[in-house]
C-alpha cells in the first residue's frame, strides 16, 4: 500500500507540473491567431479535452469487453471510473467550446452535427451512470454497465454520420474540410507544438484522475469488507 | 448424480454459500432444510444452471457446471415457488410451449398423459390464471417432468398451499419420485419434508451443518436437532 | 469464477438439426407471446391508444394546416416520434411481464441458446409494433390528408422499426431489473436510437414529397447498416445480460 501511494504521489506531481507548463505555453509561447485573436487560445484546452473524453469512453468500451470475458471486477471499476472522468472532460469541452463560440460565431450554441453528436454522447454516459445507480446486485450492475458501454460507444460513430449530412459551421481544423465550414485555420509549427503538448498534458491528467479514482474505489471496497467482517463476527 | 465440492457463491462482497459439499446418489430423494437466508435457493439456482458458482465445483448428471450447462438443462426438471406458467395461456398451451422448448418427442400424447397424471385433464382448455395455487403447482410439476428428466429440483414447492393441496402435491411428488428420478427439494415444512425424504440435510449460513438418513431420527428428534444446530450459529 | 472441468463432453454436431432446433425455439417464444397477447390484448391496445393520443397532442401543439410542404415533414416527424414513444411502452411491458412472473427463469431453464430467446422476444416486439403501425398509418393518412401507404415508405417503416426493436429488446432486458424501471428504458434507448430516428424521418419525409432515390438512398443504407450492426451486437451480448 505504501509503495503504490508513493507512485501515485509522483504521478500527481508530474501531472500538475505538465498542466502548468502547458498553460504557460498556451498563454506565452503560442502565437496569436490572425483572425480570432486571443480567444483562439481556448482551442488548446478545448480540443484536447474533447479528445480525452473520447479516450475515456473508449477505455470504458475496452474495459467492458474484457470484463464480460474475464469477469474480474477490477475491469468494471476501470470502466465506471472512466465514465465519470469522461463526463467531467465532456462538460469541460462543452463549456470551453461555448465560451469560444460566443465571440467566434456570435452564438453560445448551435445544433451542428459535431455538437449534436457530442451532446448525445454525454447523454449516453449519463444514462450509463443512472443504470448503475438503479441496480443493487454488484455482479449484474457490472455486466449491464459493460454491455451498455459497448452498445453506447458503437452507436456514436453511426450517430455522427447520420447527423453529418446536415449543415455544419463547426471549424474543421485538421484534415478534411468541407467548403461550407467557416472558421477553420491552419496551424503553424509553434501552434502545433503547443497543441500536442497540451494534448499530452491532458492525457496524463486523465490517467492521473483515473488512478486516483481507482484508489478511492479500492479503499471504499476495503471499508465494505471490514464492515461486513465486523457485522458478522 | 448431483455433486458439489467446496461450492461457494458471493454476491459482490457478500458470501452466501461458503463451501458446500453435497452428494446425491442416483434415485435418491434428498430434502434440504434451513432458515431464511441460509442459501438454499442460491444453491438450487446454481444446480439449475441459472447462476454461476464463484468458487468450487458442481456437476449434475455427470456434466460439470457451468461448462456443461446446456446438457444439464436437457436432463433437469425444476419446480420453484414461481410457477413459471403463463396465465394468459391454457394449461394445454403452456405444456405445448414447454414441449417445443424441450423438443419433446410425441408431444401431444405426452401432454395428454401429464394432464391425466396431475389430475387436470378436465381443465386443460382453461386459462391458467383461473387456476388455484394448488392446481398451478400441480401443472408446474407436469411441466417439469414433460421431458422425462433424470434430475428434479424443487424449491419450496409447498409455499402458499393449504392442507388439502399439500396432500395432493405429496401424492404427485411420490409418483414422480417413484419413477426412479433423483430429487433435491428444499422446504420449510419439516414434517412433510421428512415424510418423503430418503435423506435430510440442513443448510445454515452457507454450509451444510447436519445430515440424517430416513429412519435414523423421528420428527421430534429432528426438530430438536434442527433448532439446536441452526440457533448455535445465530 | 474458478470452476474446474470434470469431463469434456463429445457429441457429434448435426448442423441441420441445430439449425432447426434453434428456430423452433425462436418460433415457440414468438408463438407463446402472440397467443398470450391475442388473449389479453394488453400490449396492443395500450400501444394503440397511446399512439393515437400522441398524434392528438401533436395536432394541438403544431400547426398542421399551413402548407402542403410543411405537412409532409411534420407527418414524417410525428409518425416516428409516435413510434418511438409507443414502442417504449410495448418493449417495457413485454419484458416486465416475464420478469415479474419469474417466467424468465422458465425460458432460461430450457436447453436452448440464449440468443434464440432474444430473437423470439425481439421478433415479437417487432411484430406488435408493426401491427400498431398498420392501424396508425391509415389514421395518419386521413388526419394529414396525405397518402402514407406508399410501398417504399412501408419498407422504411419496416427497417426503422426493426432497428428500434432490436436495440430496444436488448436494453429493455436490462432496464427491467432497474429500480427506476419505467423511465430507465427511454433514458438508455433514445440516445442510442438517434440514428434510426434521423434516418427514418429524413427518408419518410423524402418519400412523401416524392423525391428521387438520391435523397432517399443514403438514409436507406444507414438504416440497413444500423439494423445489421445492432442485431449482431445484441446477438453477441445477450448471453451476458441474462446469465447470472
Amino acid at each position: 500500500m505504501e509503495k503504490t501511494t508513493r507512485n501515485l504521489q509522483i504521478l500527481n506531481i508530474v501531472t500538475i507540473a505538465l498542466m502548468i507548463i502547458a498553460t504557460a505555453l498556451v498563454f506565452f509561447y503560442a502565437p496569436t491567431e490572425r483572425v480570432m485573436g486571443q480567444v483562439q487560445r481556448i482551442f488548446y484546452f478545448h480540443v484536447p479535452s474533447a479528445w480525452v473524453s473520447m479516450l475515456a469512453f473508449f477505455v470504458t468500451l475496452v474495459a467492458g469487453i474484457v470484463y464480460l470475458r474475464r469477469g474480474h471486477r477490477g475491469w468494471d471499476m476501470v470502466g465506471s471510473a472512466s465514465v465519470e472522468i469522461g463526463l467531467v472532460f465532456t462538460i469541460m469541452t462543452i463549456i470551453s467550446g461555448s465560451i469560444w463560440a460566443r465571440p467566434a460565431w456570435n452564438t453560445w450554441w448551435t445544433w451542428d452535427p459535431r455538437l449534436t453528436t457530442y451532446t448525445i454522447l454525454a447523454l449516453i454516459y449519463v444514462a450509463y451512470l443512472m443504470l448503475r445507480q438503479g441496480l443493487e446486485d454488484p455482479d449484474r450492475r457490472a455486466r449491464f454497465a459493460a454491455v451498455y458501454g459497448i452498445v453506447g460507444f458503437i452507436s456514436v460513430p453511426i450517430t455522427f454520420f447520420s447527423i453529418r449530412w446536415w449543415r455544419t459551421i463547426h471549424p474543421v481544423v485538421i484534415g478534411s474540410g468541407s467548403p461550407s465550414a467557416e472558421g477553420g485555420f491552419d496551424m503553424t509549427s509553434p501552434m502545433r507544438l503547443v497543441f500536442f503538448f497540451s494534448l499530452f498534458a491532458f492525457t496524463v491528467l486523465y490517467f492521473c484522475f483515473l488512478a486516483n479514482r481507482l484508489r478511492l474505489e479500492r479503499l471504499t471496497e476495503r471499508v465494505e469488507q471490514l464492515k461486513m467482517k465486523v457485522l458478522s463476527a | 448424480m448431483i455433486e458439489t465440492r467446496a461450492l461457494a457463491k458471493n454476491f459482490g462482497l457478500k458470501p452466501v454459500l461458503r463451501g458446500v459439499d453435497l452428494d446425491v446418489a442416483s434415485g435418491e430423494f434428498v430434502v434440504l432444510f434451513g432458515p431464511n437466508g441460509a442459501g438454499k435457493t442460491t444453491l438450487l439456482r446454481i444446480l439449475a444452471t441459472l447462476s454461476k458458482p464463484s468458487f468450487g465445483r458442481a456437476s449434475v448428471a455427470g456434466f460439470p457446471l457451468p461448462a456443461g450447462a446446456g446438457e444439464v438443462r436437457r436432463r433437469l426438471g425444476v419446480v420453484s415457488h414461481h410457477t413459471l406458467l403463463y396465465g394468459d395461456l391454457t394449461a394445454e398451451e403452456n405444456l405445448r410451449f414447454y414441449a417445443r422448448m424441450y423438443d419433446v418427442k410425441n408431444a401431444a400424447r405426452r401432454i395428454a398423459e401429464m394432464l391425466e397424471r396431475v389430475g387436470l385433464a378436465a381443465r386443460r382448455r382453461d386459462l391458467v390464471r383461473t387456476f388455484s395455487r394448488g392446481m398451478q403447482q400441480r401443472l408446474a410439476i407436469g411441466r417439469a417432468v414433460l421431458h422425462d428428466p433424470e434430475v428434479m429440483l424443487f424449491d419450496e414447492p409447498y409455499t402458499g398451499l393449504d392442507q388439502d393441496a399439500s396432500a395432493m402435491l405429496d401424492g404427485v411428488l411420490r409418483e414422480v419420485a417413484a419413477q426412479g428420478r433423483t430429487v433435491l427439494m428444499t422446504t420449510h415444512d419439516l414434517a412433510r419434508g421428512l415424510a418423503v425424504a430418503d435423506r435430510a440435510l440442513v443448510l445454515s449460513r452457507g454450509k451444510i451443518v447436519f445430515s440424517a438418513k430416513r429412519g435414523e431420527l423421528d420428527v421430534a428428534e429432528f426438530v430438536h436437532a434442527y433448532d439446536s444446530v441452526v440457533n448455535s450459529y445465530q | 469464477m474458478r470452476t474446474e472441468s470434470i469431463r469434456p463432453v463429445q457429441t457429434k454436431t448435426d448442423y441441420w438439426s441445430l439449425f432447426t432446433d434453434y428456430w423452433r425455439a425462436v418460433g415457440a417464444v414468438l408463438g407463446k407471446d402472440f397467443t398470450a397477447e391475442l388473449r389479453s390484448k394488453e400490449l396492443f391496445s395500450s400501444m394503440l391508444v397511446f399512439s393515437l393520443l400522441v398524434v392528438l397532442i401533436f395536432n394541438f401543439a403544431l400547426e398542421f394546416e399551413r402548407s402542403r410542404a410543411t405537412r409532409e415533414n411534420v407527418a414524417a416527424g410525428v409518425l416516428w416520434v409516435t413510434t418511438t414513444f409507443a414502442g417504449t411502452l410495448g418493449l417495457n411491458r413485454s419484458l416486465a411481464m416475464e420478469k415479474d412472473r419469474g417466467s424468465l427463469d422458465g425460458l432460461l431453464l430450457a436447453p436452448v441458446d440464449r440468443s434464440a430467446l432474444y430473437f423470439g422476444k425481439a421478433l415479437g416486439n417487432l411484430l406488435f409494433m408493426l401491427l400498431v403501425q398498420a392501424v396508425i398509418l391509415p389514421v395518419f393518412s386521413i388526419l394529414f390528408n396525405l397518402s402514407l401507404l406508399k410501398p417504399l415508405l412501408l419498407v422504411i417503416v419496416l427497417l426503422g422499426t426493426t432497428g428500434y426493436a432490436a436495440v430496444g429488446t436488448l436494453l429493455a432486458s436490462m432496464a427491467v431489473h432497474s429500480r427506476a424501471r419505467d423511465v430507465m428504458l427511454p433514458i438508455l434507448l433514445f440516445p442510442v436510437a438517434v440514428p434510426v430516428l434521423v434516418a427514418a424521418v429524413r427518408a419518410s419525409s423524402a418519400i412523401l414529397v416524392s423525391a428521387g432515390w438520391e435523397d432517399i438512398g443514403l438514409w436507406f443504407n444507414l438504416l440497413v447498416g444500423y439494423d445489421v450492426i445492432f442485431v449482431a451486437v445484441a446477438y453477441m451480448v445477450f448471453d451476458y445480460v441474462v446469465e447470472e
